[in-house]
């Protein structure tokens, strides 16, 4: 047995009951704040799951409530990162998992893009000389 | 590894993207308990960071701190955290044994005098001058003592470093003590556990690495990050336990409906750590979860408090009755109890009574 996931005993509960803390709604209603936040003055809200106690089915209930949007992407980056827009336009789920495929956090953006998508100054910088470089080196190539 | 470079140089001539040391600090700053607001300031903290020597030393202990650790369920940054350290010193993984494991401490300690993090994992026997566990002919005490002086902080990592935990329990026939109890004018982390969570352990090193600087900490010493809350309020049974709905046996309806684990023992109330939210297992679950109370393994004397099956003890005073009628109506007594609960604790076994599931029943 190589992961824990193969251990055929699971945590059963019915989605519409899910055991637990209640925390499903006061976080929903912390995101609606957040969307709020955002669409007044810019500002941006991340919320880490892993801080917040969660009954058996509770974070399954908050992320199915979230839904899907219309962006999805992947971040190859020790390992994968899922960043997808939720249906609530401006909410991202953003989850890291490790190479072995483990999550290791998710947090809940509420941001116009995750920083994560944007390219960092310096990643251009060095992309604008790596590319100059490889020119130049074909232009030697060419001349010689 | 060229000590001089930072880990944000470390990281990138490992192949790691400027996203991806992002990354890296968004998990870090989850691991630490702070919020996701912080991560720009981890960023450039860990940016500039540089790598320090740590001294690992394992006394009376069954390693499971150790395992606790190496089979973390977020290995990437655990892993990346780990190997920036300098690990010069640890019985179980270092690769050198005998005379070359004990000169590879003493050189460690030799060159990085005053600066070195020494972490600490078992209790310490004290009695008959420390006979009871040597290493290299040297007792624990008094390589504890010497390493000790030369550290800038020390970790306790797991219940027995941080109060002596199992080995100290009654009898107590080496005379363990904890590493605060010999250990005096340094400053001191007590991450306790049995085993203490990863990344209770990790988050320790990274705000040291990140910080600079020992996080704030509790009047046990214990990091507030991970021991700031204790299992009761953060349990996600707790609602049965305000209702009033308790499992009487492992196996009644109440079990089988996950409801409160009061009567069979549960220490929740009593017990300071981050089991309800960190979780084990890749996050999969903690013991209450899987149906079984909390033990109380991150609370000083936890092998002597009574029965891990006997409901928490209460006073045979007035007081007793305002909390068994609080505990049998249940509405709105969860803070009163756990008040009452954790300042009687350690007075529980001379002075109170442990409460059985048949006295609540008859309250």
């Amino acid at each position: 047995m190589s992961s824990l996931k193969e251990i055929p005993v699971a945590v059963t509960y019915s989605p519409d009951h899910p055991l637990g803390t209640g925390n499903v709604i006061p976080i929903l209603n912390e995101v609606r704040h957040a969307l709020q936040r955002l669409a007044s003055t810019g500002d941006s809200t991340a919320i880490d799951l892993a801080s917040i106690p969660f009954g058996p089915g509770e974070r399954d209930q908050l992320l199915q409530t979230l839904g899907d949007g219309e962006i999805q992407a992947t971040l190859h980056a020790l390992g994968e990162t899922l960043i997808r827009e939720t249906a609530y336009p401006g909410a991202w789920v953003v989850t890291h998992m490790s190479p072995q495929g483990m999550e290791l956090t998710t947090h809940i953006e509420v941001t116009r893009t995750p920083s994560l998508l944007s390219t960092p100054q310096r990643d251009i910088e060095d992309a604008a000389e790596a590319l100059a470089a490889y020119l130049h080196e074909q232009s030697i190539q060419e001349s010689a | 590894m060229n000590d001089d470079k930072t880990l944000g140089e470390h990281l990138r001539e490992r192949g790691i993207s400027r996203r991806g040391f992002m990354k890296f600090c968004a998990v870090t700053a989850s691991m630490m308990a702070m919020p996701p607001s912080m991560i720009p300031a981890i960023a450039a903290a860990l940016e500039n960071a540089r790598r320090p020597s740590v001294i690992w030393l394992s006394f009376q202990e069954c390693t499971g701190c150790t395992e606790s650790l190496t089979r973390s369920h977020a290995p990437t940054v655990e892993s990346l955290i780990f190997d920036y350290i300098s690990l010069d010193y640890h019985h179980t993984l270092q690769a050198a044994a005998g005379d070359h494991a004990e000169a590879a401490r003493e050189a460690a300690m030799k060159e990085n005098w005053g600066k070195y993090l020494l972490i600490v994992d078992g209790s310490i026997p004290a009695k008959d001058g420390g006979v009871y566990s040597t290493i290299a002919g040297v007792t624990n005490l008094q390589m504890l003592q010497e390493v000790a002086e030369g550290a800038a902080a020390i970790v306790s990592v797991g219940t027995c470093a941080a109060f002596g935990g199992l080995p100290k329990a009654n009898p107590n026939p080496t005379g363990a003590a904890s590493v605060s109890e010999l250990i005096k004018g340094k400053p001191i982390i007590n991450v306790p556990g049995c085993p203490p969570i990863p990344i209770a352990i990790t988050g320790v090193l990274a705000q040291y690495l990140t910080m600079g600087a020992l996080p704030e900490l509790d009047h046990l010493g214990r990091p507030m990050a991970f021991y700031g809350q204790n299992i009761h309020d953060r349990c996600y049974r707790r609602p049965f336990y305000e209702r009033g709905q308790f499992a009487e046996t492992f196996d009644d309806e109440g079990a089988r409906k996950g409801w409160c684990l009061f009567k069979l023992g549960c220490k929740g109330p009593t017990t300071y750590n981050a089991c309800a939210t960190a979780k084990w297992n890749d996050g999969t679950s903690f013991p209450i979860e899987a149906g079984h109370g909390c033990i109380g393994c991150s609370e000083p004397n936890f092998w002597d408090a009574g029965g891990f099956y006997n409901a928490l003890s209460v006073p045979t005073g007035n007081t007793a009755k305002t909390i068994l009628g609080a505990a049998a109506a249940a509405a709105a007594a969860g803070v009163v109890i756990g008040a009452v609960n954790k300042r009687n604790k350690n007075k529980a076994a001379a002075a109170h009574e442990p409460l059985t599931v048949d006295e609540l029943n008859r309250e």
